[in-house]
């Protein structure tokens, strides 16, 4: 039985984070996710956690003081939102191409410009191709859950790469939620000792990290990266199992929700998904058939079992809590349409929402106008307009 | 123990032969050098810029490095050396690791006086126990000699031409010496690769095992940028010193110390006319330049006389 709380996202993490103990956390404050570092300095000053933190003097220090520590064999994290994630982008790309799976806090927020502190995914959406596995929570239950155990992913063997958990800022990062912890020496015996295999600390096996990589090997690294990401997803679903017989909350790569008999379905990730759940009760009461389903796991893309998931319905809305300025539609949903092309499923008429960007309120009347027009696609079989934005004035 | 040549170069090797370093340049000169002060039983973890150090010292698969070596950006080695030096003092702690690891971070002006220097500034003033080095050519060498911060005024670069209506750089260079003096750090000091290196030596030992952060700012002559005959290297450095336009001191907890004091100063042309990247400066009608260069010289000399008490 775990220990019942009440805590908000960044609590959560933040605990998360002592109850694992890592060798060194840098960070660099900024909204919403300041507070990670806070309470963890906290943790430092009061001596509970053997941890180093490192107060650097910009994100792209924390990225990078975060890549020496784990290259010298300890287990680093960072928390960071926004423009804060932006200034690690190149960090971000190299952590993961030197395989060392640190552990990234994201509070998602709209990035700059112009300058907005609040919720929205343009933040990681943008890092999406940086080589880090990307996890997303839909509340502090599952921000901490993820996080106790994205270091059992990040190190295996087959894996080696880092993970960045995400969660909405505010919505979930400021809210106080009932919630139930993992007891300490659980979560230490779940998470385990870091091992790497070969690390610069190691003065009887010296090592050089980051070299030249010119013609002749840097595409086969690159193509051992990528097979190290197609790798995760089976480490993922080996995790969530050993978390459940843990704790008795099931994860898989995405959750389905009432969507066994449904016509309709919406896709969506992180607190939002909340919101669409309260829709659905509402219209499953009324006798429509809507359903939902939420990506857990967007790096690794899980390409067939979304694609396997998403078939059976008449028509699906992608709703992109970020724009991909593409003219075509946001991140989500071309990836997902591009499933659905490449398995050879065409049945499901799929059409884009872009939503709540820069924080803009998602309410369940906002939900209720995406399954309306589902719903009457489902009946007349026509789509009128394939990429839309939802709430915004025009 | 007294400084002794022989005994110094039986030391060793730590940064091995083979490398594709050009020759008759500095950087490769001054690393072996610093690296031998290590004591031979102490693990080192070094890092590097992006830079000519880097892509000529390990080109994948191969390493010239002995200790541990990581490479992660180019403005970023201030950081990331520190996040090792953070780690190592959690595993020892715990009992994970044994021995002595020493830090070093490398970094040529570029990676260092420019895009370098927020996560430099960063790390010293955090208090890391290590030391970073500046290799300063006077440019941005590995991209094909552009102007930095450091590159001395009527410079020619690729980015600071002797043109028609502008001779060269205009700027005076950035004194990053005295910036990192004045972080208030342990240990911070000037030299060079010069005679029989002991200058060089003394000043890498006192700066690895100093307790805390320490900076070694090295002048380490370019023959490409400077356009110099590869052998001239050493004499290069030698005049950069007896002109006092790169004097060798150092300051101890905040005591400036001078280490030498040339008994008749040279005149600075005496150093530029050896390189062909002030060949401008020669010309008729440029005498004005080689005049405000000598009288910056004695300025920023008579200063840092000044700080020593000596003036």
């Amino acid at each position: 039985m775990g220990i019942r709380e009440r805590l908000s996202g960044n609590e959560a993490t933040a605990i998360a984070m002592k109850q694992i103990n890592p060798d060194v956390v840098a960070a660099f404050p900024i909204t919403p996710s300041t507070e990670i570092p806070q309470y963890f300095s906290s943790f430092v000053a009061d001596g509970v956690v053997d941890t180093e933190f490192i107060a650097v003097e910009s994100e792209h220090s924390a990225m990078s003081a975060c890549i020496g520590a784990q290259a010298a064999g300890g287990r680093a994290m960072t928390a960071t939102s926004a423009n804060g994630l932006a200034y690690m982008w190149e960090a971000l790309y190299i952590a993961a191409s030197s395989r060392l799976p640190i552990v990234l806090a994201a509070v998602n927020r709209a990035l700059s410009g112009p300058i907005n502190i609040h919720n929205d995914h343009s933040d990681t959406m943008g890092a999406r191709d940086s080589g880090w596995i990307q996890i997303y929570s839909e509340n502090n239950q599952e921000a901490y859950d993820n996080m106790l155990m994205a270091h059992r992913i990040g190190e295996h063997p087959d894996v080696m790469l880092p993970v960045m958990v995400c969660q909405d800022g505010f919505i979930t990062s400021h809210a106080i939620e009932n919630i139930e912890l993992v007891e300490d020496e659980k979560v230490k015996a779940f998470v385990g000792e870091y091992k790497p295999a070969q690390y610069l600390l190691d003065r009887e096996n010296p090592i050089s990290v980051g070299p030249l990589d010119l013609q002749m090997h840097y595409f086969e690294h690159k193509r051992q990266q990528a097979q190290a990401m197609a790798n995760a997803k089976k480490v993922i679903l080996e995790v969530a199992e050993e978390f459940y017989k843990l704790t008795g909350r099931k994860y898989g790569l995405f959750e389905e929700y009432k969507t066994d008999d449904a016509d309709v379905a919406i896709v969506v990730m992180n607190s939002t998904a909340g919101t669409v759940k309260y829709v659905v009760d509402q219209y499953r009461a009324k006798g429509l058939k809507v359903g939902l389903i939420k990506p857990r796991v967007f790096r690794p893309f899980p390409v067939d079992e979304l694609a396997e998931a998403l078939s059976k319905f008449k028509a699906v809305a992608v709703l992109d809590k970020a724009d991909s300025f593409n003219a075509a539609g946001g991140p989500l949903f071309t990836e997902i349409t591009s499933a659905l092309f490449t398995k050879g499923i065409f049945g499901p008429k799929v059409i884009n929402y872009i939503f709540g960007l820069g924080g803009r309120d998602v309410k369940a009347d906002d939900i209720q106008v995406a399954y309306d027009k589902l719903l009457e696609i489902a009946s007349t079989g026509k789509v009128d307009s394939v990429y839309n934005y939802l709430g915004v004035r025009e | 123990m007294a400084y002794n040549l022989k005994e110094v170069a039986k030391k060793p090797e730590r940064l091995t032969g083979g490398h594709r370093m050009c020759a008759g340049c500095g950087a490769p000169i001054v690393v072996r050098q610093i690296l031998k002060a290590l004591k031979p039983e102490d693990h080192a973890v070094i890092s590097s810029a992006t830079g000519c150090l880097e892509v000529s010292t390990f080109i994948y698969p191969y390493t010239a490095w002995k200790d541990s070596f990581i490479h992660s950006a180019f403005e970023n080695t201030g950081a990331t050396i520190s996040g090792a030096e953070a780690a190592y003092n959690v595993l020892k702690k715990k009992g994970k690791i044994q021995g002595e690891t020493k830090f070093i971070a490398f970094g040529g002006d570029g990676g260092t006086y420019d895009i370098g220097f927020q996560a430099l500034s960063g790390a010293m003033e955090r208090g890391h126990d290590m030391v970073y080095v500046c290799y300063d050519n006077g440019a941005y060498m590995n991209t094909g000699i552009q102007r930095s911060s450091a590159t001395p005024k009527y410079a020619d670069t690729t980015t600071s031409p002797a043109g028609k209506k502008i001779p060269g750089k205009m700027q005076p260079r950035k004194d990053l010496t005295e910036i990192m003096s004045n972080h208030h750090i342990p240990y911070v000091a000037q030299t060079a690769p010069i005679g029989n290196m002991k200058d060089l030596y003394e000043k890498a030992e006192k700066a690895i095992y100093t307790p805390g952060p320490a900076f070694l700012n090295v002048l380490a002559p370019c023959p490409r940028g400077w356009r110099y005959n590869t052998p001239d290297l050493m004499e290069l450095s030698k005049m950069a010193v007896e002109t006092c336009f790169w004097p060798l001191y150092e300051v101890i907890d905040g005591k400036y110390i001078i280490n030498y004091k040339p008994k008749e100063k040279v005149p600075v042309k005496e150093f530029l006319k050896l390189q062909g990247r002030f060949k401008h400066l020669f010309k008729a009608g440029n005498e004005y330049m080689l005049e405000e260069i000598q009288k910056e010289v004695d300025s920023r000399w008579e200063r840092l006389l000044q700080l020593a008490g000596e003036a």
